[in-house]
């Protein structure tokens, strides 16, 4: 299958704005468009620049904006994309080169939210045990894999880059919603500021956008209610 | 200043984005509202015209029976309707969050109740253009 794949560059030590380039390809149906990109990176431009790790869909390196919507460039295969596709870098987010966005604001916002176990209580010397029900409560949030896909997708991220944005309330769940933590009143503060959770507007991008089919505005709306209820 | 660069960028960027019915559902919200409230300020304005005596109260509410406003009376039905049903659905989504599992399928009744409530709407608004006088 010949595919034309039109992607928008962006080269800092050149370009003023960022230009569309486009590319001629022979690809198969099940091939991953990553392997596409690396097809023209390695042998029809080299300058090309893309960030991607693991290629199976784990790392969450290579979210980009695929025919309009964003996508991990190792999980969409092309023939899901039609003869024509087009790739630009995720949206919101400073563009360092290409497809390399600055993902330095969006790793403060993970930080920002403490994606970790708050517990002081001494545990002895065993593990801190956890019912299947209780591990079931946020087992949708530990599937993250900080792509940063839904946060770019969120209009009220674009529209304010100060929004803490659906990746971190996520995290932000993961913690808020485990029996052995013990910090949700500190993270809910933080939900509850004015970059917080409110900024969501129930749009479904993240949720459309996850490409671990995390239910990111469930969640949201979960953090909302604790927030509005007092009680996790 | 730049907070509106910001916002038209996000506009630019919310256009251009294959999103699917919430994002729709959103963008016809947001626009929706903004004309609905752009219509009550209208509203208020000629209320406060009463002040003036019902001579120049009167002489405004003749632009109401315009027929191109009568048009534009159409749109704020659509909107004022879309801005209620859709706002019910975002009502049942936030209290209710394991709903957001059929976000698409509540948008597609809040238009099968929008959109036929609309057309009758409609005709009444734009019937009296054609009939005559
Ligand atoms: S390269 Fe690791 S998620 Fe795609």
């Amino acid at each position: 299958m010949r595919a034309t794949i039109k992607i928008l560059r962006f080269n800092p030590e050149v370009d003023k704005t960022s230009h569309w380039a486009e590319y001629q390809v022979d690809t198969e149906p099940n091939e991953q468009l990553l392997n596409v990109l690396h097809y023209i990176k390695w042998n029809l431009d080299g300058t090309l620049t893309l960030r991607r790790s693991c290629a199976h869909g784990i790392c969450g390196s290579d979210a980009m904006v695929v025919n309009g919507r964003n996508r991990l460039a190792c999980k969409v295969l092309m023939k899901y994309l039609g003869s024509s596709v087009t790739v630009e870098p995720i949206r919101g987010l400073r563009v360092i080169k290409d497809l390399v966005v600055d993902m330095e604001p969006f790793m403060a916002k993970y930080k920002s939210i403490m994606p970790y176990l708050i517990n002081d209580e001494d545990p002895g010397s065993r593990e801190r045990p956890q019912s299947p029900e209780e591990r079931e409560r946020f087992d949708d949030t530990t599937k993250c894999i900080l792509c940063a896909a839904c946060t770019t997708a969120c209009p009220s991220f674009w529209a304010n880059g100060e929004y803490v944005g659906p990746a971190a309330i996520v995290q932000a769940h993961r913690f808020i919603f485990d029996s052995r933590d013990r910090g949700a009143a500190e993270r809910l503060a933080v939900m509850n500021e004015w970059s917080g959770v409110w900024r969501c507007r129930t749009i479904f991008n993240c949720v459309e956008a996850c490409p671990r089919d995390i239910n990111v505005t469930k969640a949201i709306g979960e953090v909302k209610k604790a927030i509005l209820f007092d009680e996790v | 200043m730049a907070q509106a660069v910001a916002v038209i960028r996000a506009f630019y960027k919310g256009i251009t984005y294959r999103g699917r019915e919430g994002h729709w559902a959103w963008m016809m919200h947001r626009v929706g509202g903004l004309g609905v409230l752009l219509f009550l300020a209208l509203h208020i304005f000629d209320i406060f015209l009463i002040g003036f005596g019902p001579e120049v109260f009167n002489r405004f509410l003749f632009i109401y029976h315009s027929p191109p406003f009568r048009v534009l009376i159409v749109f704020l039905i659509y909107g004022v309707l879309y801005h209620a049903l859709n706002g019910l659905r975002i009502i049942i989504i936030d209290f209710w969050p394991s709903t957001t599992r059929y976000e698409r399928q509540m948008f597609w009744v809040a238009m099968a109740i929008v959109i036929p409530v609309w057309l009758v709407a409609a005709y009444f608004t734009i019937a009296p253009i054609f009939a005559p006088h």
